[in-house]
């Protein structure tokens, strides 16, 4: 399954190769043509009619993880995250550093004093075994620079529900993939596959510049909070109640115009469209919407529970029902949607 | 030593601080300056991301010179309506969350909200999310019927007199608005002027960012509003109301050229006109984004001193107004010494 072999794909940012690759197998027979730009996005293009409106549908393949800054002398690898990683979620989770496994350690409870206990542990008191007795014997295997990821493995909860890591963004992957399965005849579809999105943004910048689109359509996993203990007004998104539209966030205010036309498409089509209604966090979108003179731009989110953390969870439908938007817009756009 | 008051129009400021533009819905004040300026322009366009750029063609011996000047203001966005009809609500751009309990906000279809807050076990609880919009509705259909999520609304403060200053809501930028549509008005040259009347600078200069590389101008400056030094016990700083037009050297997202500063001062001094230095510790404009543009462009910015930026009560003198409209004017009018 797909998205199974894309959540497991290791690749964070600046290393997304493996994802990459991936994606550019699983698309070939769908597109006219396939490039890698020069910081590493992957460029697919489907063309449509001469002179139809031209569309970029980002996702990017990046995930958090983590990068080996120092090797101490008895062959603990001391890291830094790569994007927005809460190192109080990192105790005791095991890792894998460039083929090696190990465990990020810390000190057993026995041997914590009272007041340690309070207190979460900060980074610095955090460090990755893999088993090495020495700097040399660790040295061996790992090089200061490589990362190390989480080895959750994808498997269905339930009977809606998938787990697994790096949902964000391999999720809007996957949506991207099925998208251009599909036939559309009156469009220049242009699909982005983005890297370093978790760092800054920074391959959708490229894109969006070298491709020129007139529009714009940006896949995310995104934050849900809809749990029992969190406040309703707080939850950001439900899993369950379909797509998410943005409204705005850290880097993008979304256009109203734009947003109303994509309520409307999801009523004619009966499918469930709820609202991202929160505003922290950002996204390629920023980029894009900003990049030349200009280009309208709408981020469409499948909402995950426990993102940046080393199991996050998604609906089976939530997914379904993204994808079923991404093509009504799409089919909309020569004719009736307008930007 | 100006008898520039008397042609000014502050009706027209007047209508367009009290208009609703919050960033990212900037339509209403973009039609009214576009209904004021058609007559004074060669084109008059908008582009994608919501700007008004007005093109005034030169002799084709001159410069090309933009200048910006933004339409937003801030202002809140819905992000939860409840059952019982309050509204939980996130900033758009700069807004001081700890002044906002008992506020007024207005919506783009002219309904009034009050801010109010959860109770507070003591002051410093006070944040975002105790916060809450009254709009009067008895509960959740009844307040859908009037707003919904992503609505956004912006704060009221009348357009009112004290002497020769002003105080208002949203003198943050439509001031800069005022005083680029009076040079735009009177002023002749050779130069060719694409003035930009930008979108969603209070979200980090978005707009300016666009026009800049759709326009690509020899130079470009920026007419907005700065902070001042001289109510009790401010934060140190040399701007002072009613002292002249200050000529921006720095802030957080620019450093003025040498070249630029020495450009604007000393046609300043030449003309007679009272100008003062700024140096701005906290905020940034659209030159800012400006002067980052394509190969790097030169900008500076007029600013008009304003006191109590980002509440509904900023206040500005006209004598400082008078002074940026005259400078800006013999900017464009003059030769541009690099």
């Amino acid at each position: 399954m797909l998205l199974k072999t894309l959540s497991e794909l290791q690749g964070t940012s600046g290393a997304e190769k493996k994802v990459r690759d991936l994606l550019q197998e699983e698309i070939t027979p769908y597109v006219d043509s396939l490039a890698v730009d020069k910081i590493g996005n992957l460029i697919a293009v489907k063309k449509g009619a001469k002179n139809s409106p031209k569309v970029l549908l980002t996702a990017h393949m990046d995930e958090v993880a983590l990068m080996v800054t120092e090797i101490t002398p008895d062959g603990f690898l001391k890291f830094r995250p790569v994007g927005g990683i809460d190192p109080r979620i990192l105790v005791s989770k095991p890792v894998k550093v460039s083929g090696i496994n190990g465990v990020i350690g810390s000190k057993a409870i026995h041997l914590q004093k009272t007041q340690e206990r309070q207190q979460a542990l900060k980074l610095d008191q955090l460090y990755i075994d893999i088993g090495a007795n020495s700097k040399e014997e660790a040295e061996r295997y790992i090089k200061l620079g490589d990362y190390a990821y989480f080895v959750t493995g994808f498997e269905a909860l339930g009977q809606a529900f998938f787990k697994g890591k790096a949902f964000d963004d391999r999720v809007g992957c996957y949506v991207i993939v099925e998208t251009l399965k599909k036939r559309f005849d009156n469009l220049n579809l242009v699909a982005a596959f983005t890297v370093q999105e978790e760092v800054g943004l920074r391959g959708s910048k490229v894109a969006a510049y070298h491709t020129q689109p007139d529009f714009a359509l940006n896949i995310e996993g995104t934050i849900s909070a809809d749990m029992a203990h969190i406040e309703e007004e707080e939850w950001v998104t439900e899993l369950g109640k379909g797509p998410a539209l943005s409204i705005q966030d850290q880097t993008t205010l979304y256009n109203p115009l734009l947003i109303k036309q994509v309520v409307d498409l999801a009523k004619q089509n009966k499918i469930p469209l709820q609202f991202r209604r929160g505003t922290s966090g950002n996204n390629d979108a920023g980029k894009i919407h900003s990049s030349r003179t200009g280009i309208p731009t709408l981020s469409i989110n499948v909402p995950c529970r426990y993102i940046h953390s080393p199991a996050s969870m998604v609906r089976q439908d939530d997914i379904q029902n993204t994808i079923q938007l991404v093509e009504e817009i799409l089919r909309a756009i020569p004719d009736h949607f307008i930007f | 030593m100006s008898n520039v008051q008397n042609s000014l129009d502050y009706s027209l400021l007047e209508r367009l601080t009290q208009t609703y533009a919050p960033s990212g819905i900037e339509r209403a004040v973009a039609e009214q300056i576009s209904e004021i300026i058609r007559p004074y322009c060669d084109s008059l366009t908008q582009d994608k991301m919501g700007n008004l750029i007005a093109i005034r063609k030169g002799s084709g011996n001159g410069k090309k010179i933009m200048v910006a000047a933004h339409m937003d203001e801030i202002g809140v966005m819905i992000t939860h309506i409840d059952k019982n009809g309050f509204l939980r609500f996130t900033p758009v751009g700069g807004v001081h969350i700890t002044e906002l309990p008992h506020r007024r906000v207005r919506f783009s279809n002219g309904r009034i909200g009050v801010i109010s807050q959860e109770k507070l076990d003591k002051p410093a609880d006070l944040k975002l999310s105790k916060l809450y919009i009254d709009i009067g509705a008895a509960d959740q259909d009844e307040a859908e019927g009037m707003v919904q999520i992503g609505d956004s609304a912006v704060f009221t403060g009348e357009f009112v007199w004290a002497g020769s200053r002003i105080i208002s809501k949203a003198l943050d930028d439509r001031i800069g608005c005022f005083v680029a549509i009076e040079a735009l008005k009177r002023v002749q040259t050779e130069h060719e002027i694409a003035f930009a009347f930008t979108v969603q600078e209070e979200v980090g200069l978005r707009g300016a960012q666009t026009a800049a590389f759709a326009l690509e101008p020899d130079v470009a400056l920026a007419v907005d509003v700065t902070l001042t030094g001289d109510t009790p016990k401010a934060h140190p700083m040399d701007v002072k109301l009613g002292s002249g037009v200050a000529i921006k050297v720095f802030d957080r997202s620019m450093i003025t050229p040498p070249q630029v500063k020495q450009w604007m001062a000393e046609t300043a001094e030449k003309e007679r006109i009272s100008y003062q230095w700024e140096v701005l510790e906290a905020g940034g404009t659209d030159s800012g984004a400006i002067h980052l543009t394509k190969g790097g462009i030169p900008a500076g910015v007029l600013s008009i001193p304003t006191r109590f930026v980002h509440s509904p009560s900023e206040m500005i003198d006209t004598k400082d107004v008078e002074a940026a409209v005259e400078l800006l004017v013999a900017l464009l009018e003059g030769p541009i010494p690099f």
